[in-house]
């Protein structure tokens, strides 16, 4: 009997699938010399590099957090007296899942889970943000700031906070550090094992070449803040807590996957009617040219953000409508995080249409093709071997530009309340609900700035790689 | 003292530019020239080999990226490399002017002839207002534009790629600059425009006591105009003499190969029994003019307009016409890859115009094509291997593997390539072999009838030459016929049969090979003719 | 060019039906005459005969695309799209499901949208252009490739985060300005401040780097380089060679969005609380008000078909080498 039960969401498989076809896709390109070359020059930029490191770390917290299941509940054992004595069949004990569905992140993030306060609490506080009436040792009630149930209930009274922080900063971050020495020593001695025996044209091909040194420090900034997270994360709330007093920080990292999630799966989106309605425009002009361009032209015409929001209620009253197909809280949010990424996909592949339009009507006076067609080559496999892989450049340069356009979109829609479900954790949300908070005194600040720093990052790093990739496959762009 | 005096200049491209290039790279390495007023030096060489980058060197021009390591350059005793760029400014346009081998980028698209060549003489002169037009006006006049009054106010793409090289040079005048440096000033032109440039550039170095440095891959051109010669090949200057001395006695091995890789003029003579291969007959390629609300067609740009010729089997057909003759159109259409309006095309005793896609299957493997560009002729993302067998495994020859393998490898040596080339890809061939794999392309699907358009003409001399002789080889052992388009009339006696001579959509004349060269009855033919730079080795 | 333009316009029906379809069929998928009279008469009371009675009152009785009732004459003409959408085509907006004149509506709220987005739209272009040209003109230095990380970091940052920070630190820290709000005539011009400097500084990033891009295009082209053999002084270069080619498809690349200024902008408009027609767009979104949309979307379309022939036209305005035809 499995100790728990898996569920697997629909956006799990898609996100898996995605992580199965880039795999493919990786593989496909080492063939391709002229990719290749492009690929080395984009690694072996150091910006390049850490952008793409710090994407990967993104990506992976994404990936344990689609790992779905749920617990099952302590076995009732009284639950036979009411109402099971008529199946005496059953022998095993009936296990009952719990309504929660938890991700192998929550796994991993056990300190920071599940210690919820009250209200809010500021970053490293021990103390709520909010006063309460609070019973003295002599019977009087007073307004005071109580102490909070989790964070710091290992101090005594009169305990330093702040030396306390430091001292287990010091151990996280010597841990850290120890590990990632641990790491640098064994690749630096499986590399030199690999010079040594001369293993692999390819290794030292490409290994000779990326800025290890950049690699190292980003890598081990990334495991040193992931060693402090989990070790101060179980005493404090490092970022704070919001106001139902869930951990700020715990909220934040569980929004990287609806972040990552939604630039992916709508930038991939855009790419099947892109490429089939682009490349046909192009290739075979005439009517096609004229049908495929009066649907981008119409569609391009209406405002985009008009169309996903009004796209997005209709989504919702569909949810309203038809609430027996949704029967756990995360599968309704789930279901409407898809059908907000296929909107924002449905909307946006018109400029990528254009463009590969353009490209494909370029390609296709190429001698190659013409050389081609003076062989018989049929029109599909034109299309295929000789049309798709010299317009790949445009698709990838978009794929990589739009990632981050998505990621930032999220956050509006969800400021404007056409967003992803609030139930879900996403960073529009947590941005959302601090927004009625401005305008209280003292500021609470610290939940936007967890979303806005969260957010930054991946998105100046999807940037910073964009601009590399580009750089590599764009014949067109200067300096 | 002469005019210009360059000594020992070394152009490098520095070591840090690329972190795996550890040495520094020298682009052109210590060569030394000089320049007399009134004269012309022609620094020749092939693609790569630094010539334009001196030329650019002299004005200091070059890219950020490269830089003057070594040397000095003086005009008229002046150190140019002393100056600083303010002070070098009053050099540019004044004492010193260059013009550039694409008169088609090299024109503000966005000023009017007044602005562009006013500029020169707004900064240089101080002129403005009516002594500025004037000015101009005159200027155009002794360029030969016609109507310089009106069309002072023109654009650049209001005119023919003739006259905006005229213009270059009317901006270039515009300070009676002491100093031309000509980069390639003729490449991008026809045959004709380019004589009538030659001529006016020799006019005005007469004219004005102009020294030239000509910068030109064509021996033709060099053998007409250069007073002195320098051969550059890899950033150095091998050979450097005075013109006549130099085509009668060349000393390097390199500058009597470019000199001798200019075909002979001995005419092939014509077949003995001719057997028609292909036949043209009145062939129309029109293509629509839509104008007004409803798009409806109010006429046709009529590309080629009544064309008729023949091929026999094994005979070499040349096409000759210059841009725009409508002479790669013909091509096509033969390859039915562009639609005709008129006319009627007969392959091997079959009417093949009024074929539809799939029937005309059957002739693909028969008729096949080479490009000009050896660089977009290919797929960059396919390998030698898949390059040759596309059209192999698409007409359905040599559906077996083995077989098929056996045959690339045959193929590959055959136009002098090795076995292992075959798992690369295009990018790592030079111009020449890659059009040796476009004819081993061609020559795959074993076809009667090879349409060369323009084969050569992206190709430097010594190369040329090479895939010439490749092609006659070709066609003595498999029989092959050709219909071989080109605007370079040099190639053609010892390469065609019979020539065609295409002007505007029309064939104004055609005949054999002697004849026509010889005597050519046609005003266009003679024009033509007599514009094409020939060399007097004196032999 | 005249003809042109006719062809354009005649171009711009289908395209307009297209986007009417589009609405429509969107709208209807999910949502039928019925559900909307329920979420509009409140769900209390429900009353067959008042749904009914709204639907008439509305024109919402008839089918939606196809009219299989009547034969012949009134198949696809006596149908709610075709009512409904037909009017629109004359400018004829109709009343809004709350029974307020959308035109009018219309007339009144494009005002303070303008004002918000014209001075926007023209400071940015102007910034952008200027911080473009003044980066270009120390290209391949240390300067441009700080200027260009920072305009990397100036796009990453999140739109939302510098209205918060705007109305933080502005409105609400400094009392500069009130946080959001709208008052006509004058007193307007306190209450735009914020939103066309927020507005200004999220597209100085993207709009910085892009035009960039377009100058240092030009900047390498060949009649650059004749320009300075003629001996051009480098920032005369730069001003009178490089600026006017790459302006050309920068204010091209933009003439197609002025028409669309009328329309405002949902998100600032909603930020900072400025009846304009984004935020009425935008309520009217969540009010489920359909011929709010259905005009609002129409409106948009004919205004970005405009601006695309605009786009045209200008073209042959700032180059001598393109004509219409």
């Amino acid at each position: 009997m499995l100790a728990v039960q898996p569920v697997v969401l629909l956006s799990d498989l898609l996100i898996f699938a995605l992580v199965a076809a880039l795999i493919l896709f990786f593989v496909q390109l080492a063939r391709d010399p002229l990719a290749r070359g492009r690929w080395r020059s984009v690694f072996v930029s150091r910006i390049g590099s850490a952008a793409f490191l710090v994407i990967l770390f993104y990506v992976l917290m994404a990936l344990l957090d689609s790992l779905h299941y749920r617990e099952p509940l302590p076995a009732i054992a009284t639950s036979g007296s009411v109402a099971e004595p008529a199946s005496e069949t059953m022998t095993e004990p009936v296990v009952h899942y719990s309504q929660e569905v938890k991700s192998v992140l929550d796994a991993v993030l056990a300190g920071l889970h599940g210690q919820d306060e009250t209200t809010y609490s500021e970053p490293f506080s021990i103390y709520s943000f909010a006063r309460e009436n609070q019973t003295s040792d002599d019977g009087n009630v007073v307004r005071a700031f109580p102490r909070l149930a989790h964070a710091g209930s290992h101090l005594q009274e009169g305990d330093s906070v702040a030396a306390d922080v430091w001292q287990r900063s010091l151990k996280s971050v010597l841990t850290g550090v120890a590990i990632m020495a641990a790491l640098v020593i064994l690749h630096w001695q499986w590399r030199l094992r690999c010079t040594a025996q001369g293993c692999g044209l390819k290794s030292d091909d490409m290994g000779a070449v990326l800025p290890w040194k950049t690699i190292y420090i980003t890598l081990g900034v990334l495991v040193v803040g992931a060693c402090w997270v989990l070790e101060l994360g179980q005493y404090y709330h490092i970022l704070g807590t919001d106001k139902v007093g869930q951990d700020v920080l715990y909220q934040g990292l569980k929004a990287i996957r609806t972040g990552v999630l939604i630039g992916t799966l709508a930038t991939l989106l855009t790419l099947p009617l892109a490429i089939l309605l682009g490349i046909s425009a192009g290739y075979f002009r005439g009517w096609v040219d004229d049908l495929v361009q009066y649907v981008y032209t119409t569609l391009s015409s209406i405002p985009g953000i008009l169309l996903i929001a009004a796209s997005v209620l209709l989504i919702d009253v569909y949810i309203e409508t038809h609430p027996e197909q949704f029967q756990l809280t995360t599968e309704r949010a789930d279901f409407k995080f898809l059908a907000l990424c296929f909107i924002l996909g449905m909307t946006s592949w018109t400029g990528l249409c254009r463009l590969l339009r353009a490209e494909t009507l370029k390609v296709s006076q190429l001698d190659y093709v013409q050389a081609a067609r003076a062989f018989g080559v049929r029109h599909g496999r034109i299309i295929g071997r000789h049309i798709l892989p010299n317009v790949t450049h445009l698709i990838l340069i978009a794929l990589v530009l739009d990632f981050s356009g998505f990621v930032l979109a999220e956050a509006v829609l969800s400021y404007i309340g056409v967003g992803v479900d609030p139930s879900m954790a996403s960073w529009g949300n947590m941005i959302n609900e601090a927004r009625a908070e401005l305008s209280r005194e003292p500021v609470v600040w610290w939940s936007v700035a967890a979303a806005f720093v969260l957010m930054f990052i991946l998105v100046l790093a999807a940037n910073l790689f964009a601009d590399k990739v580009r750089d590599a496959f764009d014949p067109r762009s200067a300096g | 003292m002469s005019l210009l005096t360059v000594r020992d200049l070394t152009i490098e491209l520095p070591a840090l530019v690329n972190a795996r290039q550890a040495q520094r790279q020298p682009m052109v390495n210590g060569i030394s020239f000089s320049i007399d007023a009134g004269e012309i030096l022609a620094l020749v060489g092939e693609s790569g080999s630094g010539k334009s980058l001196t030329a650019l060197a002299i004005l200091r021009l070059l890219p950020d990226t490269l830089s003057i390591t070594g040397g000095v350059i003086e005009l008229a005793g002046d150190n140019l490399f002393e100056r600083t760029e303010r002070q070098m400014n009053a050099v540019r346009g004044y004492r010193a002017a260059m013009i550039f081998q694409e008169p088609q980028s090299a024109l503000n698209p966005v000023q009017t002839l007044l602005q562009q060549i006013g500029e020169v003489l707004v900064l240089h002169k101080g002129l403005t207002g009516a002594a500025l037009k004037t000015a101009v006006i005159n200027l155009l006049e002794e360029v030969g534009i016609p109507d310089p009054r009106q069309r002072l106010s023109w654009y650049p793409h209001q005119l023919s790629g003739g006259q905006k090289q005229r213009v270059m040079i009317a901006m270039a005048l515009a300070c009676e600059p002491e100093l031309l440096v000509a980069d390639e000033p003729t490449t991008a032109l026809d045959v004709t425009i380019q004589k009538q440039i030659l001529d006016l550039l020799n006019q005005i170095r007469r004219a004005r006591k102009l020294g030239v440095l000509l910068i030109t891959h064509d021996m033709g051109v060099v053998s007409e105009m250069a007073d002195r010669v320098a051969v550059m090949r890899h950033g150095e200057i091998l050979e450097y003499r005075p013109g006549d001395e130099f085509f009668v006695s060349p000393q390097h091995e390199y500058s009597r190969q470019l000199i001798h890789s200019l075909p002979r003029r001995d005419f092939r003579q014509p077949l003995t029994t001719p057997e028609p291969l292909l036949t043209v007959e009145g062939l129309k390629v029109w293509f629509p003019q839509r104008h007004g609300v409803l798009q409806r067609v109010v006429g046709h740009t009529r590309a080629v307009d009544g064309v008729s010729f023949q091929i026999h089997k094994g005979e070499t057909l040349a096409l000759v016409g210059e841009s725009g003759s409508g002479k790669s159109t013909v091509g096509r259409a033969i390859l039915a890859l562009e639609p005709l309006y008129a006319g009627c095309i007969t392959f091997d005793g079959q009417r093949i115009d009024q074929l539809s896609q799939a029937e005309f299957r059957a002739y693909r493997k028969r008729i096949q094509v080479i490009f000009q560009d050896p660089f977009s002729s290919m797929n960059p993302r396919m390998t030698i291997r898949e390059i040759l067998a596309e059209g192999m495994i698409s007409l359905g020859l040599a559906d077996d593997h083995q077989q098929r393998e056996a045959k690339l490898q045959t193929l590959l040596l055959r136009v002098g390539m090795a076995v292992e080339h075959l798992d690369r890809y295009p990018h790592e061939f030079s111009g020449g072999q890659r059009q040796r794999i476009a004819i081993a392309r061609a020559i795959a699907v074993e076809p009667d009838l090879i349409i060369c358009d323009e084969p050569t003409s992206a190709l430097d001399v010594s190369i040329r030459g090479q895939v010439l002789a490749l092609l006659q080889e070709l066609q003595q052992e498999m029989g092959l016929s050709y219909l071989f388009i080109t605007h370079d009339l040099s190639i053609i006696p010892h390469l065609a049969h019979r020539v065609a001579v295409m002007s505007q959509g029309v064939l104004v004349e055609q005949g054999e090979c002697a004849s026509v060269m010889n005597q050519p009855q046609d005003s266009y033919t003679q024009a033509l003719l007599a514009a094409a730079p020939v060399i007097c080795t004196g032999l | 060019m005249l003809a042109y333009i006719i062809r354009r316009l005649l171009y711009a029906v289908p395209i307009l039906v297209g986007v009417n379809v589009l609405t429509f069929a969107l709208f209807f998928v999910v949502n039928s005459p019925d559900q909307m009279a329920l979420v509009q008469l409140g769900d209390k009371h429900i009353d067959p005969q008042a749904v009914e009675q709204w639907k008439v009152q509305r024109g919402y009785d008839k089918p939606l695309f196809i009219n299989d009732r009547d034969d012949s004459q009134g198949l696809l003409t006596d149908t709610i799209f075709f009512d409904k959408s037909m009017r629109l085509f004359v400018l004829d907006f109709g009343k809004s499901d709350e029974g307020r004149a959308i035109g009018d509506d219309i007339q009144q709220r494009m005002w303070p949208s303008l004002a918000v987005a014209l001075p926007t739209f023209i400071v940015g272009l102007t910034v952008n252009i200027a911080f473009a040209l003044f980066v270009v003109m120390f290209r391949a230095s240390l300067f441009d490739t700080a200027a260009m990380v920072a305009c990397v970091v100036l796009m990453s940052i999140s739109g939302v985060f510098y209205v918060f920070a705007g109305q933080y630190f502005f409105a609400k820290t400094w009392n500069l300005v009130p946080i959001s709000g709208y008052l006509a005539g004058i007193d307007a011009v306190r209450f735009l401040i914020l939103p066309v400097i927020i507005g200004v500084i999220s597209g100085i990033g993207g709009g910085t780097r892009l035009y960039r891009t377009l100058f240092l295009e030009e900047a390498n082209k060949d009649y650059v380089r004749t320009a300075r053999a003629k001996g051009v002084p480098e920032l005369t270069v730069l001003f009178r060679h490089i600026l006017p080619n790459g302006l050309i498809p920068i204010l091209t690349s933009v003439v197609v969005v002025i028409p669309s200024l009328f329309m405002g902008s949902l998100l600032t408009e909603s930020f900072f609380g400025i009846p304009g027609l984004g935020s009425y767009t935008l309520d009217a979104i969540q009010a489920q008000d359909f011929a709010i949309v259905r005009s609002m979307v129409f409106l948009g379309s004919v205004l970005y078909i405009i601006g695309l022939i605009l786009t045209d036209i200008s073209y042959t305005l700032v180059d001598p080498r393109v004509r219409l035809s």
